[in-house]
């Protein structure tokens, strides 16, 4: 529209400038995340006990992430759509490798090594589950009848199954979720929901059954934590510890007790928004919480204004979950859920996870960024 | 109609749609509810709970203050050592690593293991007490989840055995628990400080946090102990017990014009350094707290009250004729023989019974018992020194006449060695009794005067003849200097009466006579050699101590011959 910025992008149809001769760039997008990213790295170098060297690498995998954000941004979501179930059912012959010759890490086997990189194949399922149910409603009318609901239920169990069998039991869920979500953003009956959610209530003395101990035991401290306060307990109790103590302002950077004198776990990982909330206090957790929230509304408002039924789905899809991801952590990490091995959205130290998140954002982008002009 | 169902499924779209953004709202409330309690509501507490796990207040253990001699020799002296503890909660993961640190400490991995695993309801035990800090610093430096050290100090004892009754000894804890360190406990042990720290996890601390109070070190303590005295002492002393064979031995040593105790030994004695074996016997002082009879050494204190009623003196004649005395059909007899009739500094020189029961029973029982008072008999010294005893001096009262006449010689009373060496520093400082001092003293304390000048003049002179050549005391003779002093040799009482295999031999005497410098006890008990009397067996270790003291302290000879007339001649040629 205007000629400053003709000089430098390409303005379109309607007044809608594309910056960098045509490409597509979110600039809300890019800066919520960035933001975040950078405040989580603040957090992150004070978690990794001022390793600037550690940080750098968290650095480099976010600069990765922006990489896969750029490439999927340019990808109209047209081909997004037609590569749907390739990618799905790569990603479902890829978890089939895992289980037979995968790398164990932590007792579980989740990792493929490719020589170069390693890296966790149930991390594409968390986009692929929720695009394939994007994929396979796009063509048929919403709301969908019972049998296609079934077929959708399937697309997301059977890799969330495979992946709890390896067993990754955090991200199972969060492939479920992200599946389940377009599920019901896809629209089902009330009858079925409730149908569901009664099966769901009695599945789960079957489910109960088949898990893990360490699992029946995050439940149980889940509900009592202090019953065993140096074994399962031990992380809850620290985590509401240095959340707690940190008040309205926190003890200031680096100055974490908590984090600083080992006491709690895994603080550059799962538990790095106890971290935050013992250094910076209810404000950090706040700001942070703000730029969570920011992020999810500007996917929500992106999916509102997405042209077509897999768009639409996808982008609302991707917006819930990543909020998703956000309250399982915040949950479990303040005692609010039970223990799930869930990172922090942008903000934890860990490759593949922040690449498949970004890559999930740089879908975003595209589906507002190659929206058709004469749009409703 | 159509319409109107196309309506109804575009309102429930809407309306999943709300409800699915709704529950999503929720959580985001319920979240930021659950850090708003957490941070707010529940902040206290959880903050006490942060400081429960990072901050300890740990105790910053005092320097125990040195015990040294009067001349500075340190005697007990405290060294820093690292003691190691665990918590057995938390070092119970790292139960594997435990042969790692049994090899550290030196110890069996099975007693390690048990002792962990027998104290899980606890969350703090000793390992190894007072380990070298070199050897603690190699155990933190096996990183063990739950062990820790801690700055504590041990007592060094560098004249080990020779100071070891005197001195004492701590316990574990660095509290005194026999001797000079018992009896001025308080004075040695300093406060113990706290300070808070910052601990992480495992328990090992990262630093300091704040200090809570100073460590107040102990203060030193000067005693009157001259080391080199206490050796000579203690050599003299072990030679003569262990030749004779006899089962103890004491010797003290006192400044007659102070009143300082120069040095107290016993055997047997014990190595305060190594108290791993524990005999009774060998940690008492029994130059304090052993009480024997005095015998023939308590004669000086009776005549001396004789002396002092002003109806005897050294010359007066005393008839000891036939060499017994009978009393309500006792018998009192001499030693050896029939001594006749002799002056009152024979009845000493040749320890007569006889003499001294018949000068003792000229007098009033009341002022034999004023006298012997006097001189500390049946009264605790000043030595403060712990489980000290009194001796016994029975009430004049029920004195009966056999027990006045056989007191007169030493018999039916009962002192230590240091009561002794009191009341002949008393005889040998012109009368005058000061309180016995185990530190060194400045300033000479007056005294109460117990006999005139003039008696205890005259006493030291009748004392002298006991170790001229013919005296049965010549064996404490020293070359070139004037000797006091008496021997005693005394028949100890048992179950059935007094025994005639079992002696005590004694000599209490007083260098130089002419200006007393020492006065000092040798008390044998039960030799088991041919010779028992004090005279054999007690006197020579006096001689020997004597000598060897007065040559460390530089004391002037007395006695010296008169020099040739070469020597002289010499003398003057020389420039």
């Amino acid at each position: 529209m205007s000629l400053a910025n003709l000089e430098w992008g390409r303005t379109t149809g309607a007044g809608r400038w594309r910056p960098l001769g045509g490409l597509v760039v979110d600039v809300p997008l890019i800066v919520l995340l960035c933001l975040t990213a950078g405040v989580g790295g603040v957090v992150l170098y004070s978690a990794l006990g001022a390793d600037m060297g550690l940080l750098m690498r968290q650095g480099m995998r976010f600069g990765l992430g922006l990489a896969a954000f750029f490439v999927l941004s340019q990808v109209p979501p047209r081909y997004l759509r037609i590569f749907t179930p390739w990618v799905f059912f790569l990603g479902l012959a890829l978890l089939l490798v895992v289980m037979v010759e995968g790398e164990i890490g932590k007792g579980a086997q989740r990792w493929l090594d490719l020589g170069v990189v390693r890296f966790q194949p149930s991390e594409i399922l968390k986009l692929a589950a929720p695009m394939m149910v994007a994929w396979f409603m796009h063509e048929r009318r919403l709301p969908p009848t019972f049998m296609q609901t079934v077929a959708m239920v399937l697309i997301v169990t059977v890799p969330a199954f495979l992946i709890a069998e390896q067993p990754d039991l955090g991200t199972a869920l969060l492939v479920i979720a992200s599946g389940g979500l377009t599920i019901l953003l896809a629209g089902i009956s009330v009858w079925v929901m409730v149908a569901v959610a009664i099966a769901g209530l009695c599945a789960a003395p079957v489910l109960w059954h088949f898990m893990h101990d360490y699992q029946r035991a995050r439940v149980f401290v889940f509900l009592n934590p202090e019953s065993d306060p140096l074994g399962t307990g031990y992380n809850t109790i620290q985590a509401k510890i240095a959340i707690g103590s940190g008040g309205l302002f926190g003890k200031g950077w680096l100055n974490g007790t908590q984090a600083h004198l080992e006491f709690l776990p895994e603080r550059s990982t799962d538990f790095i928004f106890a971290v935050m909330g013992e250094e910076f206090g209810l404000l950090g957790l706040l700001v942070l919480v703000v730029l969570y929230l920011a992020i999810v509304g500007r996917g929500l408002y992106i999916a509102l204004q997405a042209q077509d039924t897999f768009t639409r789905l996808l982008a609302g899809a991707l917006s819930l979950t990543f909020f998703f991801y956000v309250f399982v952590n915040a949950g479990m990490v303040s005692g609010l859920m039970p223990m799930v091995g869930v990172p922090l959205p942008l903000v934890s130290a860990g490759g593949t996870s922040m690449v498949t998140l970004m890559a999930g954002f740089g879908m975003l982008a595209s589906i507002h960024g190659h929206r058709k002009l004469m749009a409703p | 109609m159509k319409r109107g169902a196309k309506t109804t499924v575009a309102d429930r779209a809407r309306w999943r749609t709300t409800l699915l953004l709704g529950a999503f709202a929720l959580g985001a409330v319920a979240l930021e509810g659950r850090i708003l309690y957490l941070q707010l509501v529940n902040k206290a507490f959880l903050t006490e709970q942060a400081n429960d796990r990072h901050l300890r207040t740990v105790q910053i253990s005092a320097h125990r203050g040195t015990l040294t001699d009067r001349y500075g020799e340190p005697l007990a002296v405290s060294t820093p050592v690292d003691t190691v503890w665990a918590n057995p909660q938390e070092l119970k993961p790292a139960l594997a690593r435990l042969p790692e640190l049994a090899a550290v400490l030196d110890q069996d991995t099975e007693w390690l293991e048990r002792r962990i695993t027998s104290n899980l309801d606890r969350e703090f035990v000793f390992l190894q007490r007072h380990l070298r800090p070199a050897k603690a610093e190699q155990v933190m430096q096996l990183g063990l989840p739950g062990v820790g050290t801690v700055r504590e100090y041990q007592r060094f004892y560098p004249a080990g055995e020779v100071t070891g009754h005197i001195v004492g000894f701590t316990n574990v804890d660095d509290r005194g628990q026999e001797g000079l360190e018992a009896a001025f406990d308080h004075w040695l042990k300093g406060e113990n400080g706290s300070k808070r720290v910052l601990q992480d996890r495992l328990g090992h601390v990262i630093g300091d946090v704040e200090l809570l109070s100073h460590a107040r070190p102990g203060k030193d303590l000067r005693t009157s102990i001259d080391l080199r005295i206490q050796y000579l002492a203690y050599r003299e002393l072990k030679r003569a017990v262990t030749d004779s064979r006899a089962r103890s031995g004491s010797v003290v040593v006192l400044d007659p014009n102070t009143g300082e105790v120069l040095a107290m030994v016993n055997q047997p004695s014990y190595n305060p350094n190594d108290r791993s074996q524990y005999h009774a016997e060998q940690y008492r002082n029994r130059a304090a707290t052993d009480i024997f009879e005095p015998g023939s050494s308590f004669k000086p204190l009776v005549l001396a009250a004789a002396l002092e009623g002003g109806s005897f003196g050294p010359r007066t004649m005393i008839d000891t004729s036939p060499g017994s005395l009978s009393i309500n059909n006792r018998k009192i007899t001499e030693d050896e023989h029939n001594l006749g009739r002799i002056d009152l500094t024979t009845v000493l020189a040749l320890s007569s019974n006889v003499g001294a029961a018949r000068v003792g029973l000229t007098m009033e029982p009341q002022t034999i018992w004023k006298t012997l008072t006097g001189f500390g008999i049946g009264r605790l010294s000043d030595s403060t020194y712990p489980g000290e005893s009194a001796g016994v001096l029975n009430d004049p009262q029920h004195w009966r006449t056999i027990g006045q006449a056989t007191l007169s010689y030493g018999y039916g009373v009962a002192v230590t060695a240091l009561q002794l060496a009191r009341a002949y520093g008393a005889i040998a400082a012109n009368g005058l009794l000061r309180p016995v001092s185990m530190l060194a003293v400045d300033e000479a304390p007056a005294g109460e005067r117990v006999i005139s000048a003039n008696t205890a003049q005259e006493l030291v002179g009748m004392l002298e003849a006991v170790v001229a050549p013919n005296g049965t005391g010549k064996r404490a003779a020293v070359r070139n200097f004037h000797i006091a002093g008496k021997t005693g040799t005394t028949q100890k009482s048992g179950v059935g009466g007094y025994s005639a295999e079992r002696h005590g031999a004694i000599f209490a005497g007083i260098a130089p006579a002419s200006a007393p410098r020492l006065v000092v006890v040798v008390m044998i008990d039960e030799p088991q050699s041919q010779a028992y009397y004090g005279g054999d067996v007690a006197a020579p270790v006096f001689a020997n101590i004597v000598s060897g003291a007065l040559r460390v302290m530089a004391v002037p000879p007395d006695a010296l011959p008169a020099p040739a007339l070469t020597v002289l001649a010499q003398a003057q040629v020389r420039p």
